[in-house]
């Protein structure tokens, strides 16, 4: 069977995108080796580690688990698009000086996922972010130091209104 | 890993994927949310021909409320579930129940009726559509045909869902006066597969239970209706030898599965465990209202 492609297009990171690809490369595939964007990583590859997180649309989502093709049209944003528009700099500054990583892996994906529930910032607890954050593993902090970080920038937040 | 070869289209409308279905027969593949055809295309479990996109057609979601029954289109997504003003006051189990619904990304593209059509033993939804009697909505080119819920499970990963017929919708009976219902699932990680679960629709009255659903998932092939369990307690007050005697007959209702999320004892003791949490929380709830 030959390899079937498609052209698409699409915005990434406010730019926009036209390449043709497998209809068979996923999202983090199409952004890492197309786009050269390797904030987005590749952990499990089947959605269960959520270390491939993107927004697409104005939600996260896997992006293991979504073709390229399948984002023809829209508007896809990863962790290097939030960070030049500044949205999460305050969550970023905090993972560092709370020590929120080791290796570094897990992050990109932890900012994203993170960065939903600093939106429309509201008053949370430590086991709602958990809740929320339970789809992403972090196999060297123990999660605390990621949970702090979340926390403070929400009340942070909350407290500038 | 990477998906194998396949070819891709995407359905301009609910025809032209009737009409894909109908051609392509077992070698298309719908492609709703993907969150869980993506995992086994990455891990190559399967090898479709075809995937058939229907994440473009339009008339295939959304939720509406029409003379005492929840439409549900078969591609609204789990959040929209999860967020829905109508299913909060009218499905009280489904909105207990979407808590334990993956985790947040997932639920972002996952579908109800992928959910549905997909059958996965260990999925909320196929037991809260089998617990709350919905009936199933497919079409293929040649019509429309209903499916009640009660017929629909077939066995593991087998539905009564012929291979050109789309799941179009579910249609759920909204919450009756005096109706209580409870969802418990016990998993590993919050969102991970369930190792345990029930849906408990019941009428309770002075403690005693007057009607009873328990569906049971997680640990059987399919949802499963816990027959013997039902008529131990049925027309009982709730006490403790009650429970016991729900927990006794459950062991004939039930023959549980052994798979990465637990040996098929301790499936079976959780069950147990969840069926006595599940007739306390009906009768406070139904003292609550």
């Amino acid at each position: 069977m030959s390899e079937a492609t498609l052209e698409i297009s699409l915005t990434v990171n406010g730019e926009a995108v036209t390449k043709t690809v497998p209809v068979r490369q996923h999202l983090v595939d199409f952004l890492r080796t197309e786009l050269g964007l390797t904030g987005s990583h590749l952990g499990c590859e089947h959605g269960v580690c959520g270390a491939c997180s993107v927004r697409v649309d104005d939600a996260v989502v896997r992006g293991c688990l979504m073709l390229a093709v399948q984002a023809d049209g829209a508007e896809v944003v990863t962790v290097e698009g939030l960070t030049e528009t500044g949205e999460i700099a305050d969550l970023q500054k905090n993972f560092v000086e709370r020590n929120a990583m080791q290796c570094g892996y897990c992050t990109p994906g932890m900012l994203i996922t993170a960065s939903e529930l600093l939106r429309e910032p509201k008053p949370v607890s430590r086991e709602e972010i958990r809740g929320h954050l339970s789809g992403n593993f972090c196999r060297c902090t123990g999660y605390h130091a990621i949970v702090d970080a979340v926390e403070t920038t929400i009340n942070n937040r909350l407290e500038e209104g | 890993m990477k998906a194998p070869k396949f070819d891709y289209i995407k359905a301009e409308s609910r025809s032209h994927a009737l009409e894909l279905l109908d051609q392509l027969g077992e070698d298309g593949r719908i492609l709703a949310g993907g969150q869980s055809l993506m995992p086994t295309l990455n891990m190559r479990l399967s090898q479709p021909g075809t995937l058939i996109d229907i994440n473009k057609v339009s008339d295939l979601s959304g939720i509406t409320l029409e003379d005492g029954v929840v439409h549900i289109g078969a591609m609204t997504r789990h959040v929209e579930v999860a967020t829905s003003p109508i299913v909060a006051k009218h499905l009280p189990l489904i909105a207990e129940a979407m808590k334990h619904v993956a985790h947040h990304a997932v639920r972002n593209r996952g579908t109800i009726g992928g959910s549905v059509a997909l059958a996965d033993p260990a999925a909320e939804m196929p037991a809260c559509i089998l617990a709350l009697g919905a009936t199933l909505v497919v079409e293929s080119i040649n019509g429309r045909r209903e499916i009640a819920a009660d017929d629909y499970f077939k066995g593991l990963y087998e539905t009564a869902r012929e291979p050109n017929e789309l799941l179009v919708e579910i249609l759920i009976p909204s919450k009756k006066t005096g109706e209580v219902s409870v969802f418990l699932e016990l998993a590993q990680r919050h969102g991970d597969f369930a190792m345990a679960g029930l849906a408990c629709v019941a009428r309770v009255s002075n403690k005693t239970f007057e009607e009873l659903r328990l569906v049971y998932f997680g640990s059987e092939d399919r949802p499963t209706i816990g027959t013997g369990a039902i008529a131990a307690v049925i027309g009982q007050t709730c006490s403790d030898e009650c429970k016991e005697a729900a927990a006794i007959a459950l062991a004939n209702d039930l023959d549980p599965m052994t798979n990465l999320q637990g040996s098929a004892a301790m499936k079976l003791h959780l069950q147990k465990v969840l069926t006595g949490r599940a007739l306390d929380t009906a009768v406070e709830r139904a003292e609550a209202t």
